[in-house]
Protein backbone atom coordinates (compact mmCIF):
# COMPACT_ATOMS: atom_id res chain seq x y z
CA UNK A 1 0.00 0.00 0.00
CA UNK A 2 1.95 3.04 -1.28
CA UNK A 3 1.42 6.51 0.60
CA UNK A 4 -1.48 7.94 -1.72
CA UNK A 5 -3.74 5.20 -0.77
CA UNK A 6 -2.84 5.39 2.88
CA UNK A 7 -3.96 9.47 2.88
CA UNK A 8 -6.79 8.68 0.73
CA UNK A 9 -8.33 5.96 3.07
CA UNK A 10 -7.28 8.31 6.10
CA UNK A 11 -9.38 11.14 4.17
CA UNK A 12 -12.12 9.16 3.20
CA UNK A 13 -12.32 7.67 6.91
CA UNK A 14 -12.90 11.27 8.16
CA UNK A 15 -14.78 12.41 5.53
CA UNK A 16 -17.50 9.84 5.63
CA UNK A 17 -17.31 10.76 9.86
CA UNK A 18 -17.96 14.27 9.91
CA UNK A 19 -20.69 13.17 7.24
CA UNK A 20 -22.33 11.17 9.73
CA UNK A 21 -21.80 14.20 12.55
CA UNK A 22 -23.32 17.07 10.78
CA UNK A 23 -26.25 14.82 10.09
CA UNK A 24 -26.33 13.23 13.16
CA UNK A 25 -25.34 15.68 16.10
CA UNK A 26 -27.99 17.78 18.58
CA UNK A 27 -26.58 21.02 18.52
CA UNK A 28 -26.68 22.47 15.40
CA UNK A 29 -22.89 24.60 16.20
CA UNK A 30 -21.29 21.35 16.60
CA UNK A 31 -22.90 20.47 12.89
CA UNK A 32 -20.95 23.39 11.45
CA UNK A 33 -17.98 22.47 13.19
CA UNK A 34 -18.18 19.06 11.79
CA UNK A 35 -18.76 21.01 8.56
CA UNK A 36 -16.04 22.91 8.52
CA UNK A 37 -13.80 19.66 8.91
CA UNK A 38 -15.49 18.07 6.22
CA UNK A 39 -14.67 20.90 3.54
CA UNK A 40 -11.22 20.63 4.67
CA UNK A 41 -11.29 16.72 4.32
CA UNK A 42 -12.50 17.55 0.81
CA UNK A 43 -9.72 19.82 0.06
CA UNK A 44 -7.58 17.16 0.75
CA UNK A 45 -8.82 14.56 -1.42
CA UNK A 46 -8.87 17.64 -4.42
CA UNK A 47 -5.02 17.48 -4.07
CA UNK A 48 -5.13 13.88 -3.72
CA UNK A 49 -6.55 14.31 -7.19
CA UNK A 50 -4.19 16.64 -8.79
CA UNK A 51 -6.62 19.85 -8.07
CA UNK A 52 -4.97 21.99 -6.08
CA UNK A 53 -6.22 25.48 -7.17
CA UNK A 54 -9.93 23.20 -6.50
CA UNK A 55 -8.75 22.57 -3.23
CA UNK A 56 -8.14 26.33 -2.38
CA UNK A 57 -11.47 27.79 -3.97
CA UNK A 58 -13.19 25.11 -1.96
CA UNK A 59 -11.08 26.13 1.84
CA UNK A 60 -11.54 30.08 0.68
CA UNK A 61 -15.57 29.38 -0.09
CA UNK A 62 -16.99 26.64 1.78
CA UNK A 63 -14.86 26.09 5.22
CA UNK A 64 -14.34 30.21 5.14
CA UNK A 65 -17.08 31.71 3.82
CA UNK A 66 -20.21 29.32 3.47
CA UNK A 67 -19.62 28.04 7.18
CA UNK A 68 -19.34 31.71 8.48
CA UNK A 69 -22.84 32.39 6.97
CA UNK A 70 -24.43 29.60 8.43
CA UNK A 71 -23.20 30.22 11.55
CA UNK A 72 -24.57 33.99 11.13
CA UNK A 73 -27.62 33.03 9.76
CA UNK A 74 -27.96 30.10 13.17
CA UNK A 75 -26.67 33.38 15.33
CA UNK A 76 -29.58 35.52 14.07
CA UNK A 77 -32.19 33.05 14.12
CA UNK A 78 -31.56 31.54 17.96
CA UNK A 79 -34.37 32.98 20.97
CA UNK A 80 -31.46 33.53 24.40
CA UNK A 81 -32.79 30.60 26.88
CA UNK A 82 -34.96 28.93 24.56
CA UNK A 83 -33.49 25.11 24.58
CA UNK A 84 -34.67 23.46 21.24
CA UNK A 85 -37.28 20.95 22.22
CA UNK A 86 -37.67 17.10 21.77
CA UNK A 87 -36.02 15.20 19.23
CA UNK A 88 -34.25 17.12 16.35
CA UNK A 89 -35.53 14.72 13.68
CA UNK A 90 -38.83 13.68 12.39
CA UNK A 91 -40.94 11.09 13.06
CA UNK A 92 -40.96 9.12 9.40
CA UNK A 93 -36.85 9.15 9.63
CA UNK A 94 -36.71 5.09 9.69
CA UNK A 95 -38.78 5.86 5.97
CA UNK A 96 -36.00 7.81 5.13
CA UNK A 97 -32.93 6.23 5.97
CA UNK A 98 -34.35 2.81 4.12
CA UNK A 99 -34.84 5.04 1.03
CA UNK A 100 -31.30 6.49 1.24
CA UNK A 101 -30.00 3.05 1.61
CA UNK A 102 -31.66 2.13 -1.56
CA UNK A 103 -29.91 5.32 -3.27
CA UNK A 104 -26.88 4.98 -2.05
CA UNK A 105 -26.71 0.94 -2.77
CA UNK A 106 -27.90 1.91 -6.52
CA UNK A 107 -25.53 4.64 -7.19
CA UNK A 108 -22.56 2.18 -5.72
CA UNK A 109 -23.79 -0.49 -7.69
CA UNK A 110 -24.03 1.79 -11.17
CA UNK A 111 -20.43 3.45 -10.47
CA UNK A 112 -19.12 -0.06 -9.98
CA UNK A 113 -20.57 -1.75 -13.38
CA UNK A 114 -21.23 1.30 -15.71
CA UNK A 115 -18.66 0.47 -18.55
CA UNK A 116 -18.01 4.29 -18.66
CA UNK A 117 -17.00 4.16 -15.12
CA UNK A 118 -15.05 0.82 -15.15
CA UNK A 119 -13.14 2.19 -18.63
CA UNK A 120 -11.59 4.92 -17.33
CA UNK A 121 -9.63 3.08 -14.40
CA UNK A 122 -6.47 2.15 -16.84
CA UNK A 123 -5.09 6.06 -17.22
CA UNK A 124 -4.49 6.62 -14.01
CA UNK A 125 -1.48 8.03 -14.42
CA UNK A 126 -2.55 11.03 -16.37
CA UNK A 127 0.33 13.60 -16.25
CA UNK A 128 0.53 16.91 -17.49
CA UNK A 129 2.66 18.29 -19.76
CA UNK A 130 5.98 20.18 -18.19
CA UNK A 131 5.67 23.78 -17.50
CA UNK A 132 1.61 23.44 -17.85
CA UNK A 133 0.11 23.24 -13.90
CA UNK A 134 -3.14 22.77 -12.82
CA UNK A 135 -3.75 26.24 -12.54
CA UNK A 136 -2.60 27.54 -16.00
CA UNK A 137 -5.21 24.87 -17.56
CA UNK A 138 -8.01 26.23 -15.42
CA UNK A 139 -7.04 29.57 -16.96
CA UNK A 140 -7.34 29.10 -20.08
CA UNK A 141 -10.42 26.80 -19.67
CA UNK A 142 -12.04 29.87 -18.24
CA UNK A 143 -10.98 33.15 -19.88
CA UNK A 144 -9.39 31.77 -23.44
CA UNK A 145 -11.26 34.09 -26.20
CA UNK A 146 -10.25 32.17 -28.95
CA UNK A 147 -9.41 28.51 -27.85
CA UNK A 148 -11.86 25.89 -26.42
CA UNK A 149 -13.36 27.48 -23.30
CA UNK A 150 -16.01 28.45 -20.95
CA UNK A 151 -15.97 32.14 -21.87
CA UNK A 152 -19.87 32.35 -21.62
CA UNK A 153 -20.70 30.04 -18.28
CA UNK A 154 -18.28 32.17 -16.81
CA UNK A 155 -19.99 35.84 -17.58
CA UNK A 156 -23.65 33.57 -17.02
CA UNK A 157 -22.25 32.52 -13.57
CA UNK A 158 -21.34 35.74 -12.43
CA UNK A 159 -24.81 37.03 -13.45
CA UNK A 160 -26.49 34.28 -11.03
CA UNK A 161 -23.97 36.24 -8.08
CA UNK A 162 -25.19 38.81 -8.86
CA UNK A 163 -28.67 38.06 -8.91
CA UNK A 164 -28.36 36.51 -6.03
CA UNK A 165 -26.66 39.66 -4.31
CA UNK A 166 -29.85 41.45 -4.98
CA UNK A 167 -32.20 38.28 -4.08
CA UNK A 168 -30.27 38.28 -0.43
CA UNK A 169 -30.30 42.36 0.19
CA UNK A 170 -34.19 42.46 -1.24
CA UNK A 171 -35.40 39.49 1.22
CA UNK A 172 -33.04 40.17 4.41
CA UNK A 173 -33.73 43.83 4.34
CA UNK A 174 -36.11 44.91 7.56
CA UNK A 175 -39.05 47.30 6.12
CA UNK B 1 -6.90 4.56 -6.04
CA UNK B 2 -9.49 3.21 -9.02
CA UNK B 3 -11.90 5.99 -9.68
CA UNK B 4 -14.71 3.57 -8.03
CA UNK B 5 -12.98 4.21 -4.77
CA UNK B 6 -13.78 8.22 -5.72
CA UNK B 7 -17.64 7.75 -6.78
CA UNK B 8 -18.48 5.40 -4.32
CA UNK B 9 -17.40 8.11 -1.03
CA UNK B 10 -19.03 10.19 -3.51
CA UNK B 11 -21.90 8.02 -3.12
CA UNK B 12 -22.06 7.44 0.58
CA UNK B 13 -21.33 11.10 1.04
CA UNK B 14 -24.39 12.27 -1.47
CA UNK B 15 -26.94 9.36 0.74
CA UNK B 16 -25.77 11.04 4.16
CA UNK B 17 -26.93 14.07 2.58
CA UNK B 18 -29.87 12.99 1.70
CA UNK B 19 -30.40 11.55 4.82
CA UNK B 20 -29.46 14.94 6.76
CA UNK B 21 -32.37 16.32 3.79
CA UNK B 22 -35.12 14.05 4.74
CA UNK B 23 -35.13 13.94 8.67
CA UNK B 24 -33.59 16.76 10.25
CA UNK B 25 -36.42 19.66 11.40
CA UNK B 26 -33.80 22.73 11.10
CA UNK B 27 -33.54 24.34 7.74
CA UNK B 28 -30.14 25.09 8.94
CA UNK B 29 -29.20 21.51 9.19
CA UNK B 30 -30.72 20.48 5.59
CA UNK B 31 -29.05 23.79 3.81
CA UNK B 32 -25.55 21.92 5.52
CA UNK B 33 -27.00 18.69 4.34
CA UNK B 34 -27.38 20.37 0.68
CA UNK B 35 -24.03 21.56 0.56
CA UNK B 36 -22.60 17.91 1.73
CA UNK B 37 -24.52 16.98 -1.55
CA UNK B 38 -23.19 19.52 -3.44
CA UNK B 39 -19.76 18.77 -2.34
CA UNK B 40 -20.38 14.86 -3.34
CA UNK B 41 -21.03 15.88 -6.68
CA UNK B 42 -17.93 18.13 -6.81
CA UNK B 43 -16.02 15.07 -5.84
CA UNK B 44 -16.61 12.87 -8.48
CA UNK B 45 -16.78 15.66 -11.00
CA UNK B 46 -12.95 16.37 -9.90
CA UNK B 47 -12.41 12.58 -10.05
CA UNK B 48 -13.99 12.30 -13.26
CA UNK B 49 -11.51 15.10 -14.40
CA UNK B 50 -8.44 13.32 -13.30
CA UNK B 51 -9.18 9.81 -14.70
CA UNK B 52 -9.99 11.23 -18.25
CA UNK B 53 -7.41 13.54 -17.84
CA UNK B 54 -8.93 16.52 -18.91
CA UNK B 55 -9.90 19.78 -16.65
CA UNK B 56 -13.57 20.54 -18.14
CA UNK B 57 -14.78 18.69 -14.19
CA UNK B 58 -12.67 21.18 -12.78
CA UNK B 59 -15.02 23.71 -14.77
CA UNK B 60 -18.44 22.23 -13.64
CA UNK B 61 -17.20 22.29 -10.25
CA UNK B 62 -16.28 25.96 -10.54
CA UNK B 63 -20.05 26.42 -11.77
CA UNK B 64 -21.24 24.33 -8.98
CA UNK B 65 -19.17 26.29 -6.37
CA UNK B 66 -21.20 29.78 -7.69
CA UNK B 67 -24.55 28.07 -7.72
CA UNK B 68 -24.11 26.95 -4.15
CA UNK B 69 -22.91 30.34 -3.29
CA UNK B 70 -25.84 32.08 -4.78
CA UNK B 71 -28.31 29.34 -3.35
CA UNK B 72 -26.53 29.56 0.61
CA UNK B 73 -26.94 33.40 0.31
CA UNK B 74 -30.46 33.40 -0.77
CA UNK B 75 -31.75 31.02 1.36
CA UNK B 76 -30.10 31.99 4.66
CA UNK B 77 -31.81 35.44 3.73
CA UNK B 78 -35.30 33.35 3.39
CA UNK B 79 -34.53 31.74 6.55
CA UNK B 80 -33.56 35.11 8.48
CA UNK B 81 -36.88 36.53 7.16
CA UNK B 82 -38.90 33.78 8.31
CA UNK B 83 -37.48 33.81 11.88
CA UNK B 84 -38.45 37.42 11.75
CA UNK B 85 -42.39 37.17 10.68
CA UNK B 86 -42.70 34.03 12.39
CA UNK B 87 -40.17 33.63 15.51
CA UNK B 88 -39.38 30.49 15.19
CA UNK B 89 -37.44 28.47 11.74
CA UNK B 90 -38.83 25.08 12.32
CA UNK B 91 -39.73 23.51 9.54
CA UNK B 92 -42.44 21.42 10.61
CA UNK B 93 -44.32 24.75 11.95
CA UNK B 94 -43.94 26.13 8.37
CA UNK B 95 -47.31 24.77 7.17
CA UNK B 96 -48.63 28.47 5.85
CA UNK B 97 -49.11 26.70 2.05
CA UNK B 98 -51.57 23.59 3.78
CA UNK B 99 -54.14 22.65 1.23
Amino acid sequence: MDLATLIFWIIAVILVGSALMVVGLRNIVHSAVALILLFAMAAGIYVLLDAEFIAIVQILIYAGAVTILILFALMLTRITGQQSRTNPTNKQWWIALVICTLLGVSIIYAATTSPHAVATVGSDSGQLPAGINNVVRIGQLLYSPTQYSFVLPFEIASLVLLVAIIGAIVIGRED
Amino acid sequence: MPLSAYLIMSAILFSIGVVGVLIRRSPLVIFMSIELMLNAVNLSFVAFSKFLDTADGQMFVFLVLTVAAAEVVVGLAIIVSIFRTRRTIDVDEMNALRG
